[in-house]
């Protein structure tokens, strides 16, 4: 009996031990990976708050010897884009003029489309659905050209109200899917029920559907706010100097020709122009995955 | 008139959104398309002239570039991604202490722009001052690392920055798959005795499929609509060595002047992003209608 339990105990020993080195091995791979991760945002910091000096002699993760707020300051309302020398903060203010409407708009019109095709189902609306889904996929250089000139009909080519209204168009695919399967979760009864009652289209909604939808407009919010916040092309393609968001700007500012290569103020626009968003993560995290994963994970 | 309304209020408030979706979407595909059978030059002309920009396209050196690019760029970029979010999803799906705080820092470069995360990387793989210097630095000095800045490289530092900015994303998307995977067949399996490793192979992974799928889609549509990642970490260069279906568009579109030329490869993007995703869905709706 000893002879046969002997080298058992001892496989066990070995298995255990096996498995704490397997469960370190785990957490330095995924530590591995954090510092992956946070590298990058780790070196723009620290080479935001070093000058120019001892980025020329220093090495690039090394921490700053003398911890400099000057190119912040230059990034904020110094730095060069082109000809203009005014750092990102009236940039910065265009983000903020075009993604507050764009999204307030986009998300109400989501919502009240969201509620119509979810619960007040009429012959034509999954087809109607079905087209503005696709919309949502479309390569945007695929309408770059004719929204160009439409701009230009409208009178509203290179200015905010303009990059507002391209927003909104091409938000309206995302934020009716969005509300539409948040929407649809709610038992149609509720709605027969409160027609039975007398309530009415809007008073339904309104009264109702509106006070529920809490967690999605959140999502919505966030998901729109980044894509908007975070947008390039339409930025690029319909703005003139002066009214540009802040990617386009930041862009300027890194392939501004003009003068030394200011590394340090690169950096300091660059975590500027990346704040909003990484606060809105920070702060509601939960929120932005699901919106991330709304229409690719199903249930 | 108002019982009218009332019984066709929902149909009035779809219209509005509905129209501009048909005339943003659907009519601008259509003058794009258009505009890619004529001669359009700085200014669009209207006379159909068949398929005239679409031969230009092909026999153009730099039309070629930008699509070998995505072929290289989309499999690396695809496959490197799925294989990184699948690994770390696993590695988090091991009851991991400071598991939420780990996926928040996997998962927060997809917060930022694409125009920061490349003006970052730029930084970092700046021959002269980033990583080449650093290595240096630590005293190998023949240590060399010019990919930002050699044609025949650089597309791979493009693949870097992307695989950087996505892979979180896709490890949430595997992560939930993971999650729902039904624990009762996974405890039975762990019963019989079955080791962890066959487990994923043999039970988990095959029933993430229509994830794989997912993560597929979206790594797809984000490789072919990849603009401003370019722009910001390589402008296109070293002359056009990293310039994509996206940038050429761009540069077509508004610094060439050659409207023709931008309305066929803006067609070709579409034509590629609807054969990916119109089966997806097309299946997923049908799923949906069951």
């Amino acid at each position: 009996m000893t002879d046969l339990s002997m080298p058992h105990t001892e496989t066990r020993t070995q298995s255990a031990t096996g498995k704490i080195a397997l469960r370190w091995l785990l957490y330095v791979l995924l530590g591995l990976f954090a510092l992956y991760y946070l590298m990058p945002l780790f070196v723009m910091l620290t080479t935001s708050l070093k000058s120019l000096e001892e980025i020329r002699t220093g090495s690039l993760i090394s921490l700053p010897r003398e911890v400099s707020f000057d190119a912040w300051k230059t990034a904020w309302s110094g730095a060069c884009t082109g000809i203009q020398c005014e750092g990102l903060r009236p940039y910065f203010w265009n983000s903020v003029l075009i993604a507050v409407p764009a999204v307030a708009i986009s998300t109400l019109l989501g919502a009240l489309n969201g509620y119509v095709v979810a619960q007040w189902r009429f012959k034509g609306a999954n087809i109607i659905f079905s087209l503005m889904l696709f919309g949502c996929f479309i390569p945007f250089q695929v309408v770059l050209l004719p929204m160009a000139r439409l701009l230009g009909m409208m009178g509203i080519a290179g200015t905010i109200p303009g990059l507002i209204f391209v927003h909104v168009i091409y938000g309206l695919g995302f934020t009716t899917l969005f509300f539409r399967n948040y929407y649809v979760t709610i038992p149609a009864e509720l709605t027969k029920a409160a027609r039975v009652d007398g309530a009415g289209f809007l008073r339904i909604f309104w009264s109702i559907f509106l006070p529920l939808s809490l967690p999605i407009i959140v999502v919505t919010v966030i998901w729109q706010f980044t894509q908007i916040w975070n947008d390039f092309l339409f930025g690029v393609s319909f703005s003139q100097a002066g009214t540009q968001p802040v990617t386009v700007a930041l862009n300027n500012i890194v392939n501004s020709t003009t003068g030394v290569k200011e590394y340090n103020v690169d950096m300091a626009a660059a975590i500027i122009a990346g704040l909003p968003t990484l606060l809105v993560y920070v702060v509601a995290g939960k929120y932005f995955i699901r919106g991330l994963t709304a229409g690719s994970v199903k249930g | 008139m108002s019982e009218w309304l009332e019984n066709h209020l929902p149909k009035v408030v779809l219209a509005p959104s509905f129209i501009a979706v048909l005339i943003f979407v659907y009519g601008f595909i259509g003058w794009t398309a258009w505009v890619s059978l004529t001669r359009s030059k700085l200014l669009p002309k209207y006379e159909i002239k068949g398929f005239i920009q679409y031969e230009r396209l092909f026999d153009s050196p730099r039309w070629d570039t930008a699509i070998n690019n995505l072929y290289i760029f989309g499999a690396l970029f695809i496959v490197i991604a799925m294989v990184l979010g699948l690994l770390l999803a696993i590695l988090l799906d091991q009851k991991i202490r400071v598991e939420g705080a780990i996926r928040t820092i996997y998962l927060y470069p997809m917060a930022l722009s694409m125009i920061v995360t490349g003006t970052a990387w730029k930084w970092i793989l700046n021959p002269g001052l980033g990583i080449e210097s650093m290595v240096q630095g630590w005293g190998f000095t023949n240590f060399e690392f010019d990919w930002l800045v050699n044609p025949d490289y650089a597309i791979y530092t493009i693949v870097i920055a992307a695989i950087w900015q996505s892979s979180g994303f896709v490890m949430a998307l595997f992560l939930a798959g993971l999650r729902s995977v039904d624990g009762e067949i996974i405890k039975a399996a762990q019963v019989d005795g079955i080791p962890t490793w066959r487990i994923y192979t043999a039970i988990i992974i095959p029933s993430m499929a229509p994830i794989f799928l997912s993560a597929f889609i979206v790594l797809a549509h984000l490789a072919i609509k990849s603009f401003d990642l370019v722009i910001a970490l390589t402008g296109g260069g070293p002359g056009y060595a990293t310039d994509l279906p996206a940038t050429y568009m761009y540069a077509m579109a508004f610094s060439r002047g050659d409207i023709g030329q931008a309305a066929s490869s803006a067609m070709i993007m579409m034509l590629v992003v609807f054969a990916i995703v119109v089966p997806y869905l097309y299946s997923e709706l049908r799923a949906k209608n069951d």
